[in-house]
């Protein structure tokens, strides 16, 4: 499904804020695996889905989805392969646009833009009903502007949006991370339900620990760059939070600090 | 001052107005639905004039002329938006460069300064001869909104397709758009070619109106169009949602602006000082939002500092 292969980045290279955010880094997704990514700040967790994503291009190393060479194809291009909901509500939808125009721009994803008209009645109806599976009264609001929706509405709609259109790979990036616990929690069942229900391969960067081991079949911990642990099947299923903190520590020589972690 | 005098000059200030409404539905596509603001309409809107005059010298009928200087004006809007997303020059700097070239290419347009077409010698469309004393409908207010309403019903189409509502997305979000498969460069092209055409269509109606085309004819065209967005959204704009109305308002955000213009000019004012006043209403109502949002940013501010005390 999704194939990285010795994926390497360098920020600023040359200058006092040099940084090596992937470090020869390889990595394979079964098909609808449903991988959570946890590691510290700065360990390259939103690296990984940006240089998957195409936002930038890597120094060295190859991407392929589905046997596809990506790593030289343009972020719009590769949008057909992805389904993406970003940490900030607001990067994810059109505040200026309404509801359905969000839906209808998603559906259209990877597909040929031109003269037809933007949104079709039938549309319509669809939007409603998957709106109404949200649970969170939008099914009524089609026509208002996503500007007005709160972040946790934001984030739903736009997990809808990144379905809409079945993509190869889900690319989750701490979508949860700006939201209040509760909120977090409701967006992460719609979440599991839209991979679920679509049979999605997903990648999910969490920091909270308990979720990363919670949610998915599979988890990887991310330190400088690197993959530093694999886990999946039983073996991820008994996996707590002390684990995970102490391989941390043991691997990688530092403490696990960050206190959003620790206290999450 | 002879409040009649005033009114006599109102048939020419709102078909004047309509005209520089045309241009400003041109700015109104970059500056509100791509959130670029396009510098090229100062050069732009001469080119529109310069190719309209020098085709018409040439005997071609006015459809072909005003649809030449169309192409035109598109031209210009695809060298600016080449400047931009190729080659990666800020939006604000490509247009500039883009204009500084068009004063070259208007004089080897026209082969000179300034070029006359008068309504005695050529079969014009509009002029400001026509304004009274011609059948109603070869009237230039009649035919100039003609101009704007089909305009508009273009325009309300086209962003309502799929493409123009991509083209709405990239103005919005660029991120987003981006991730859901929008190539958002080349909607960027479309939208500068789409604005600038427009824009040249407006120069070459305004060099039929005022009987000549001059190099000169665009300085400060975007402080006139931006002013026609700004008035015609207070006024008007924010009280409706609709598309169709959006731009409707802008067209007579023009009127309003040259009714204004006229006003000012019949009391008296120094004629050499406008364009300084032009620019300085420009920028207070640019200012107006940001100050607003600072106002309230103040009040939110003491409200939950009374909640915490």
């Amino acid at each position: 499904m999704l194939k990285v292969v010795g994926l390497s980045k360098v920020f600023n290279p040359g200058t006092v804020n040099e940084k090596a955010a992937l470090n020869d880094l390889s990595l394979t997704l079964n098909n609808g695996d449903f991988v959570t990514v946890i590691g510290g700040n700065g360990a390259g967790k939103s690296s990984l889905l940006n240089a998957i994503a195409g936002t930038w291009k890597p120094d060295s190393g190859k991407i392929y989805i589905d046997d596809i060479d990506v790593t030289n194809m343009p972020e719009y291009k590769r949008a057909k392969f992805l389904g993406r909901v970003f940490q900030d509500p607001m990067m994810g939808t059109a505040a200026t646009m309404g509801i359905e125009e969000n839906l209808a721009l998603a559906k259209r994803r990877g597909k040929h833009r031109g003269l037809k008209w933007g949104i079709k009645n039938a549309e319509r109806e669809e939007y409603r009903k998957l709106l109404a599976s949200l649970d969170l009264g939008l099914e009524d609001r089609l026509t208002n502007k996503v500007g007005l929706l709160s972040g946790g509405q934001r984030q739903a709609l736009t997990l809808l949006m990144a379905s809409l259109q079945k993509p190869k790979l889900l690319l989750l990036d701490e979508h949860t991370a700006a939201l209040d616990p509760k909120t977090a929690q409701k967006v992460l069942q719609i979440s599991d339900r839209i991979v679920e229900e679509n049979n999605l391969t997903t990648l999910m960067i969490t920091h909270n620990m308990r979720d990363a081991i919670a949610h998915g079949n599979r988890l990887i911990m991310m330190n400088e760059g690197k993959i530093i642990l694999d886990v999946s099947g039983e073996e991820k299923k008994n996996l707590t939070v002390k684990d995970l903190m102490s391989f941390f520590s043991s691997t990688s020589g530092q403490e696990f600090a960050n206190d959003k972690t620790l206290l999450a | 001052m002879n409040i009649f005098n005033l009114l006599n000059t109102m048939p020419g200030a709102i078909a004047q107005g309509l005209i520089w409404g045309i241009m400003a539905i041109g700015v109104y596509i970059t500056y509100k639905i791509l959130d670029i603001a396009d510098l090229t309409v100062d050069g732009s809107i001469c080119t529109g004039g310069a190719v309209c005059v020098m085709m018409m010298m040439r005997g071609h009928s006015v459809a072909v002329s005003l649809l030449v200087s169309i192409l035109a004006g598109m031209l210009a809007g695809l060298v600016t938006g080449i400047f931009h997303t190729l080659m990666g020059i800020p939006a604000i700097l490509s247009g500039i460069l883009t204009q500084l070239a068009l004063y070259s290419i208007n004089l080897k347009i026209m082969g000179r300064a300034n070029q006359a077409i008068s309504a005695r010698n050529f079969k014009v469309l509009i002029s400001l001869q026509y304004l009274k004393g011609v059948p109603w409908y070869q009237n230039t207010l009649l035919i100039v909104s003609i101009f704007v309403i089909i305009l508009i019903a273009i325009l309300y189409w086209f962003f309502g397709t799929e493409l123009g509502c991509s083209l709405r997305a990239t103005g919005c979000n660029i991120n987003m758009s981006r991730a859901q498969g929008i190539n958002t460069n080349l909607n960027k092209i479309i939208g500068l070619m789409f604005s600038n055409g427009i824009v040249a269509l407006s120069g070459a109606l305004l060099t039929q109106y005022q009987g000549f085309a001059d190099v000169q004819m665009g300085r400060g065209a975007i402080v006139i169009g931006l002013a026609a967005v700004i008035i015609g959204e207070a006024v008007i704009g924010r009280h409706f949602r609709n598309f169709a109305a959006q731009l409707i308002s802008v067209a007579i955000g023009g009127v309003i602006y040259y009714i204004v213009y006229q006003t000012v000019i019949w009391l008296g004012i120094d004629t050499d000082l406008l364009k300084m006043l032009s620019a300085l209403v420009v920028a207070l109502f640019l200012a107006i939002p940001y100050w607003k949002s600072k106002f309230r940013r103040n009040t939110l501010k003491t409200e939950g500092g009374n909640q915490n005390a």
